[in-house]
């Protein structure tokens, strides 16, 4: 018998050409995918016969220090599968106008020449709007030329401009690290004429407020090479194996190389297969269980027996040591606001007395004045911000004290609340009287009241547990009635990861994500592992630290970047929108809901306090304070009035400003968030570019559907606001269809595309020139053009370009000339304005004055000129040479690159001068990498020696031996390039070494941006004593009934509740990749609603089943995917399902199409997020804010009774 | 001694991610196009599960793979009346439904959909029919236990997996899954080969790879029953059988296979093995319970000198032998004895080798509370999820052993690691780990760094091809190819011909 058969006549073999042939190709060109993944991966894009045919993964990353696995390769089944894309039927491939709306346009120019008056005849007339507005996302598209489209969006511009301000028209684009220049595209146009950019890190709830709170950073974290350099590796809400793909072989490196890895995730996930140790947390519990660790490592490390890294670390590097006063309240004591400077005679003189904070000095047992708190960041005299434990009024060594137990001059009882449970307890912590012109005060250290706080009584009187097994916060038997959790499994979790931190120096880590942070207290579930991690001495490690990872937010030339894209070079400051408080408050979902303290209780709250109401009323708070931003700014047109303020004889723009703050003094100008339904305080035209704001990112899709868009909706709740609000005005009915015009660009018909008026069609990433990084790794990355842009298709910096000519061609009859406009915008982060408000005060109860910048909201003068729109889009402006550029408050001057850019060119002239040139996407991304620390040596170098200043302390030599590398668009193109040390980021990357957050703060003693300028574990904000947050602490989850998710909704026969999750997905990111014939092929050709087997069984639901899913929000209607691996009362609904894509008809709400993952869910915003004018709370674009919960809730669910399409 | 080389292959689960990335890889380079619509000559699955095509594992359903009988070895396909009786009927081969049937959606709606009183969406339809269609099975549909009542329930590899365990396994305490990328196994002894009736299917003498002949192909479907694994699919289109050609083009130009590059979760693993020719039937007529040893024997150590000197006696040249000693696929394969075949009583000797995932330790349930009770750091493999007996009846034909050594060697490899960086497991708690699993430090080290640091070139080492020797056979002149290769024409296969 002949086994094998190797001698093959070779003529027989000729066929093999047959596949030889399909593997042949033209040329290969290097992009990646900007989809918000946090990817960033290098892809080789094949060519053959002018079609890209497929895509496969780079491999030529620059490696990183020896003993590092290498990042290659790096790309996941989505991003291979993105080819498919650029010739599918669902591409956009010409420009798309509703058939109702183009109708009207074209009878509007029949009457009208003016394109602008013809805009005005259609959206003036109430049964005209409404015409097209209802027929929105029912069909009807016509292809139209580019002429047109471009002229119906320049004219509702212009018109809006004119009729109600330029802070009408707003633009949506999440993201901009995934691809640096579309987005700059967008918002470069829209701040050029005054509109506003919506944020979207923050909407997306994956800004983790804990980091502002701890940090004072909006995210820092590892990449993803730093995992292997961890011993002990805990994840959290982080399903790695899902979203973080190209990622996730490091986990298993890191546990072949001997790491743990202990994974808490309630369902049997993808990452939970490749745990030592899986936990499953019941949903949302996360942070009951990591107080109890906390318990246990503050008792056996820091009670029971010292270790020296430890207590070291948290004295150098945290807010453990400062003293806090304890303060009356409800006839007992809480914790209170730190112990101030100027409080004390010693240090009553010195400058900004107010924000320099103390500590007890072992040595001479007194309060002392440690350097590095903001008080310094923000004083005249510079160089003594840095993180030296010396004081600052004479430079003298400061030993702090950790703990006064032994030395205290008493003990007293302090109350701390139990949010679980709705009780108070007392317990006694040891503290010290000091004397201040008010009288003597209490204080204690934050790390024994951290002691009391966790429960660990250390022989103090008080309700302190005698042992773990006590059932009192916080002890690993209390957590288990939480968490599901038996306290030995929390115990031997806590011990391991200490004693493996202790024996590492640091390297136990946490990652964590979306699974966390998109609950109502994400916050709070967040400070309870930082605390763990802390304790631990783990931030500022390599392998250590809090790691979280959402959204692709990591910016690397974040300084020109932003100069770009915020046409800082032209004007400023720009107008920039927390989108959670803008939808919220826009698309009325405050109207469906009353009083917050129903979900968000505050036990004690009572009389005169912030901490209860309705969060609508917070907001418009928040807006008047300058602590949040709010457009349209107010209920006039900001042109229109200063035209008044000048013929009311307004001097200049500081004259301008004053009469705009009297009038707002005296309420004859109001903001628009005090009375956001009149109509004169809508937003009006609305652009959406890179992303699907309409249904993926849009908590309370419905209610967008119902009052942005004016068209069907299938929400069935009631409007329950009126009793419970009391400052902002109340309009009995509510309005339907705010927007006149949403202009959606894509390559995708998605929902988005499908709802909006009009539809461009845009390049996609293997057709234009573009830049991208992320967090995950350390390197740039090109977006290159594989082919040119496919049809009718153009590159949204072209697309913009586009427009802005158009803009400028209907100004020069309808904006002529140069106009001034008064922008209003919050108290600022990295800015003086961080000493605004010590306390909170409100001008307009008279309980201070009110004085923009200061007690109110900043207001500025900017000049627009609409008829030069287009030149200044496309030249880099003077002030970019003259004000420099920067980023998290660090400075440097570019003027010699400046004239050094308009000598070698490219430049753009206009009007006489010579500009840098920003003509097209390369241009624009090589005047960012040459401007950037990050991308060049040089002002990287400049960077550091500005900073050096700032701290006094020697920074330079970080950037001594890269000070000649300098990379271009070109450079990235061969081969992906790392970036440099940045003194406007934390993680040090000499030398191969893998970045991790605040090394540079622990290495070289750079404060960290935030009150004491340590990690803060004690927040003393006015608002977080009232909400009792000001110490790390467990809340409950807000309940189905409290949150009114099903009101209105009546149970079916065979229906049960579940709990709706809403993960992110395997066969998506977000809703990119979900219409991908690949992908939908490889899941079930829809996303599935998944169901624990038991819980099906009740209602009789087999597995592909149809299934209705209902609340007050909503309604959705796919099929079931029944697995033992959901946990019972759960369901899961991968984010995020498209409305395109096989959905059926509901019959629980009249038959019409059920909706996405976001038709079940509605808005609700943590007033607590909104403090602001205060150190670290102070406002910045996607870095303060409240976030954009909840995306969980609940539904019933049943069977399908009848399938119709 | 008959030297021959085969490009071989080895998948480390513990490192696999279900991503599926290779699947895509390699779709969009193969079988993106008419008649391999439902074609994923590389797939992978959740385990427990019951794959793709459903229950492929289930002989006595598809009867797949070689069986003995007495000292004979036949194609179980062959068991009654041979393969030519069932020519024009064969009853095992899997039909569509056993597949799916590929589909599409009418994306065009939702551009073209007139003004109407409600939002259009794009319905699926079949790419088969053209029809409006409910989508009910796909190629990959009890991904994450999806179904898992249904599907991971039904897993054949539940043999002898005790009740109360099968019990656990939708049990929080003990639920698990893992993957299990699936490519040709471009096996020694391959049942497609056997069963075709045209000898269309051959064994490439050069690397192995087991191609059918789209000349020669007169779509028969012999080779797709006998396959006991499934990986030959028939073309609808152009009446041919096709499967996985290991990205023959790119390996013969210095690039490992499509699935291989695009492996993220670096699992992959590509070298050549010399094995001994002569062995081939004795090894696959070997009782069940030596297979795997047998298999491990018939593979020969590339440094022993009478080896190579039977290697280049066959005309293997240095470069191969080279590359042979180099091969992280050996290491893993023989002197590790960590990577095992994929149903070694298939019997059709695979040479793609799998190392068994390490997964979560069991917990129990206190009345309400969840707790691990295990108490060694990175647990045993004792109380692993996924009971022994299931693992053994995918990589071992049943007998726990050699999987239960493959997993000790792992946790014993990464106690050593944590002992050397870490130190709360002694050195020698390390060291008497590595000792009863019989590895040496110097192992320990060689096997965490090919599992932990290996660069591209160390995952993949793929031997030079010297393709001008081989045109030269093929068409004469190398020079005179330089000027015409790609000047002919694209032949395509004809229905038929």
């Amino acid at each position: 018998m002949s086994w094998i058969k190797d001698i093959v006549d070779p003529q027989a073999r000729r066929w093999e050409e047959f596949y030889r042939n399909r593997w042949q190709y033209d040329k290969t060109v290097r992009s990646t995918h900007g989809v918000n993944c946090t990817g960033g991966c290098s892809w080789e894009i094949f060519v053959k016969d002018g079609i890209i045919t497929w895509e496969m993964q780079q491999t030529d990353y620059p490696a990183l220090e020896a003993g590092l696995p290498p990042y290659e390769p790096r790309g996941c089944q989505r991003g291979i599968s993105f080819s498919w894309y650029i010739y599918s039927p669902i591409r956009v491939k010409y420009p798309y106008v509703r058939g109702a709306l183009l109708d009207l346009w074209e009878e509007a120019r029949r009457e009208h020449g003016d394109p602008v008056a013809a805009w005005e005849w259609i959206v003036t007339d109430e049964a005209r709007r409404a015409r097209f507005q209802q027929a929105r996302g029912k069909g009807g598209f016509r292809r139209v030329s580019w002429e047109v489209a471009l002229e119906i969006v320049a004219a509702s511009s212009i018109s809006t401009i004119k009729r109600h301000g330029p802070d009408r028209v707003v633009g949506f684009s999440p993201i901009p690290a995934m691809s640096m220049l579309s987005y700059a595209g967008g918002s470069r146009f829209l701040q050029l004429m005054g509109g506003v950019n919506l944020s979207f890190y923050d909407w997306y709830s994956d800004l983790p407020n804990a980091f502002p709170e701890t940090w004072g950073e909006q995210t820092d974290v590892c990449e993803s090479a730093d995992w292997f350099n961890s011993k002990y590796i805990v994840s959290m809400g982080s399903n790695l194996n899902m979203t973080r793909t190209p990622d996730v072989h490091f986990i298993s490196e890191a546990r072949h190389a001997g790491a743990k890895f202990v994974v808490l995730s309630p369902d049997f996930s993808q990452v939970a297969k490749y745990a030592d140790w899986w936990i499953p947390v019941h949903a949302g519990q996360d942070g009951a269980l990591w107080m109890a660790v906390n318990h246990v490592i503050l008792k056996e490390f820091y009670a029971g027996r010292q270790v020296p890294y430890f207590v070291d670390y948290l004295k150098r590097y945290t807010d453990a040591p400062f003293l806090v006063e304890l303060e009356p309240h409800n006839g007992g004591y809480r914790p209170g606001r730190m112990l101030r400077a100027n409080r004390l005679e010693r240090y009553r003189e010195v400058e900004n007395g107010e924000w320099k904070m103390l500590v007890l000095d072992a040595a001479t047992g007194e309060p002392r004045m440690p350097k590095g708190t903001i008080g310094y960041r923000w004083s005249t005299e510079q160089g003594n911000w840095n993180l030296l434990m010396q004081d600052g009024l004479d430079n003298g060594e400061i030993d702090p004290d950790l703990t006064l137990l032994g030395k205290s001059d008493d003990v007293q009882a302090v109350n701390f609340s139990d949010f679980g449970r709705d009780a108070e307890l007392s317990r006694s912590v040891p503290i010290k009287r000091f004397e201040t012109a008010e009288g003597p005060v209490l204080c204690a250290t934050i790390f024994d009241i951290l002691m009391a706080q966790f429960g660990v009584g250390r022989g103090l009187p008080g309700a302190y547990p005698a042992s773990y097994d006590d059932d009192i916060p916080y002890t690993p038997a209390w957590q288990e009635s939480y968490t599901g959790i038996d306290r030995q499994t929390v115990i031997r979790l806590a011990r391991e990861f200490a004693e493996n931190a202790e024996r590492t120096q640091g390297r136990s880590m946490v990652i964590i994500g979306a699974g966390i942070n998109h609950w109502y207290h994400n916050n709070l579930n967040y400070r309870a592992p930082i605390v763990a991690l802390v304790l631990c001495g783990c931030p500022g490690r390599n392998g250590g630290g809090m790691n979280h990872y959402v959204g692709q937010e990591k910016l690397a030339p974040v300084a020109s970047w932003q100069s770009v894209a915020m046409a800082l070079d032209w004007s400023k400051p720009p107008r920039l929108q927390n989108a959670p408080s803008f939808h919220y408050v826009h698309s009325d979902q405050w109207r469906y809901e009353g009083d917050f303290t129903r979900y968000h209780p505050v036990p004690g709250a009572d009389g005169e306090t912030d901490a209860r109401g309705h969060v609508v009323d917070l907001q418009a708070k928040a807006v008047r304070l300058g602590w949040l931003p709010f457009y349209p700014q107010f209920n006039r047109n900001s042109l229109e009035l200063v035209q008044e303020a000048m013929a009311s004889g307004a001097d200049g723009d500081e004259g301008i400003v004053a009469w705009t703050a009297e009038q707002l003094r005296r309420g004859t100008l109001r903001f628009a968030a005090d009375d956001p339904d009149a109509p004169e305080c809508w937003p009006r035209v609305w652009f959406i570019w890179r992303g699907n704001a309409l249904l993926s990112s849009a908590k309370g899709h419905e209610y967008f559907l119902k009052h942005y868009l004016g068209t069907h909706t299938n929400t069935i709740a009631t409007e329950v606001a009126k009793e419970s609000v009391r400052d902002v005005v109340w309009h009995e009915e509510s309005p339907k269809g705010k927007l006149d015009l949403v202009v959606d660009i894509n390559f995708r018909m998605d929902t988005s595309a499908l709802y909006s008026d009009v539809v461009l069609p845009t390049a996609t990433w293997y057709e234009k020139d573009d830049l991208n990084s992320t967090d995950l790794h350390s390197y740039m990355h090109p977006l290159s053009e594989a082919v040119p842009p496919c049809w009718e298709s153009k590159s949204d910096w072209e697309i913009f370009k586009a427009l802005a000519k158009k803009v400028g061609e209907l100004a020069e009859q309808h904006l002529p000339e140069p106009v001034k406009d008064v922008v209003c915008l919050p108290l600022q982060h990295d800015t003086p304005d961080e000493l605004a408000q010590p306390r909170v005060a409100d001008w307009r109860k008279d309980e201070c004055d009110g004085i923009p910048g200061k007690t109110m909201p900043r207001l500025a003068v900017v000049e627009r000129d609409y008829r030069r729109l287009y030149e200044r889009f496309i030249s880099l402006g003077p002030l970019a040479r003259r004000d420099g550029m920067g980023a998290h408050g660090v400075h440097y001057a570019i003027d010699d690159l400046y004239d050094e850019m308009v000598r070698t060119g490219p430049v753009v002239e206009s009007q006489g001068a010579r500009y840098p040139s920003l003509d097209d996407a390369q241009d624009a991304a090589n005047a960012i990498l040459r401007l950037s620390p990050e991308c060049n040596g040089e002002v990287s170098y400049r960077a550091f020696a500005e900073e050096e200043k700032r701290i006094g302390l020697t920074l330079t030599d970080l950037a001594e031996s890269s000070r000649d590398v300098r990379y271009t668009f070109k450079d990235l193109q061969r081969q992906p390039r790392r970036v440099l040390n940045s003194p406007c980021w934390s993680g040090l990357v000499s030398n191969g070494r893998a970045y991790a957050a605040y090394c540079l703060n622990t290495e070289r003693l750079v404060p960290w941006r935030t009150l004491t300028g340590r990690q803060h574990l004690y927040l003393d904000h006015d608002w977080y004593i009232d909400f009792g947050e000001q110490l790390p602490t467990y809340k409950p989850r807000p309940g189905v009934v409290a949150l009114r998710e099903m009101a209105e909704t009546q149970s079916q026969a065979s229906s049960i509740r579940v709990n709706v999750v809403t993960p992110h997905g395997k066969w998506h990111i977000h809703s990119t990749y979900y219409d991908n014939l690949r992908m939908l092929t490889l899941s079930r050709g829809m996303e599935p609603f998944w169901l624990n087997d038991k819980d099906a069984a009740e209602i009789g639901i087999v597995d592909n089943d149809w299934v209705e899913v209902f609340n007050d929000n909503g309604v959705v209607v796919t099929r079931s995917a029944v697995s033992a691996r959901i946990p019972r009362g759960v369901a899961f609904y991968y984010h995020s399902p498209e409305r395109t894509i096989s959905i059926p008809k509901s019959p629980l709400r009249g038959n019409r199409r059920a909706g996405g993952h976001n038709s079940l869910t509605r808005t609700r915003l943590n007033p607590v997020l909104m403090a602001g004018g205060y150190a670290q709370f102070t406002y910045a674009f996607n870095y303060w804010g409240p976030t954009g919960v909840n995306r969980d809730t609940w539904a019933l669910v049943r069977k399908l009774p009848e399938l119709t399409w | 001694m008959d030297v021959r080389r085969q490009v071989s292959m080895v998948f480390h689960l513990d490192k696999c991610i279900g991503c599926h990335t290779c699947s895509i890889a390699c779709k969009n380079v193969w079988t993106d196009r008419k008649g391999t619509e439902y074609m994923w000559w590389n797939n992978v699955e959740t385990k427990p599960g019951t794959g793709f095509p459903t229950l492929w594992e289930d002989q006595e359903k598809y009867r797949g793979g070689w069986e003995l009988d007495g000292d004979d070895l036949r194609l179980k396909l062959q068991r009654k009346g041979g393969a030519l009786a069932n020519l024009f009927y064969n009853p095992r081969l899997p039909q569509l439904d056993d597949y799916y049937e590929p589909w599409t959606y009418r994306y065009q709606d939702l551009f073209d959909a007139p003004a109407g009183d409600d939002q259009p969406t794009a319905r699926p339809i079949s790419l088969v029919t053209g029809e409006y269609m409910n989508i009910e099975a796909g190629p990959n549909w009890d991904d994450d236990l999806g179904g898992s009542p249904i599907y991971a329930a039904n897993d054949p590899n539940l043999e002898g997996v005790s009740e109360e365990e099968r019990r656990q396994l939708t049990e929080l305490e003990r639920l698990v899954f893992f993957y299990l990328p699936r490519i040709c196994n471009h096996c020694v002894n391959p049942g497609c080969v056997a069963a075709c009736p045209m000898g269309a299917i051959y064994k490439r003498g050069e690397d192995g790879v087991v191609l059918v002949s789209q000349d020669k192909c007169r779509g028969w479907r012999m080779c797709i029953s006998g396959c006991p694994y499934k990986k030959v699919y028939y073309n609808w289109s152009t009446g041919k059988s096709e499967k996985c050609i290991l990205c023959f083009p790119r390996l013969e130009t210095g690039q490992a296979p499509a699935c291989f590059h695009s492996c993220v979760g670096r699992i992959r693993y590509l070298g050549v093995l010399l094995y001994d020719a002569d062995r081939i039937e004795a090894t696959a007529k070997v009782q069940t319970n030596r297979l795997i040893e047998a298999q491990r024997e018939m593979i020969l150590d590339p440094f022993d000198p009478y080896v190579i000197e039977q290697a280049k006696r066959n005309g293997i040249a240095d470069e191969w032998i080279d590359a042979a000693q180099r091969s992280p696929v050996y290491k893993f394969v023989k002197s590790w004895n960590l990577a095992l075949p994929l149903h070694p009583e298939f019997r059709t000797l695979p040479m793609l080798f799998y190392i068994p995932p390490l997964l979560p330790v069991m917990a129990s349930m206190k009345k309400a509370t969840y707790d691990i009770d295990e108490r060694e750091f990175f647990g045993s493999i004792e109380s692993a999820r996924v009971p022994l007996r299931f693992l053994a009846n995918l990589f071992s034909a049943g007998d726990i052993e050699p999987v239960s050594l493959v997993l000790r060697r792992l946790i014993a490899v990464r106690a050593y690691k944590r002992a050397g960086t870490v130190g709360d497991i002694t050195q020698a708690q390390a060291g008497s780990m590595l000792d009863a699993v019989g590895l040496t430090e110097e192992e320990a080290v060689a096997i965490f760094r090919l599992t932990s640091l290996p660069t591209y070139d160390e995952r993949f080492v793929i031997p030079p091809y010297q393709r001008e020797a081989a045109m030269e056979e093929l068409f004469g002149d190398p020079l005179a190819q330089k000027g015409e290769t790609g000047f002919g024409p694209r032949a395509r296969p004809r229905r038929g011909a």
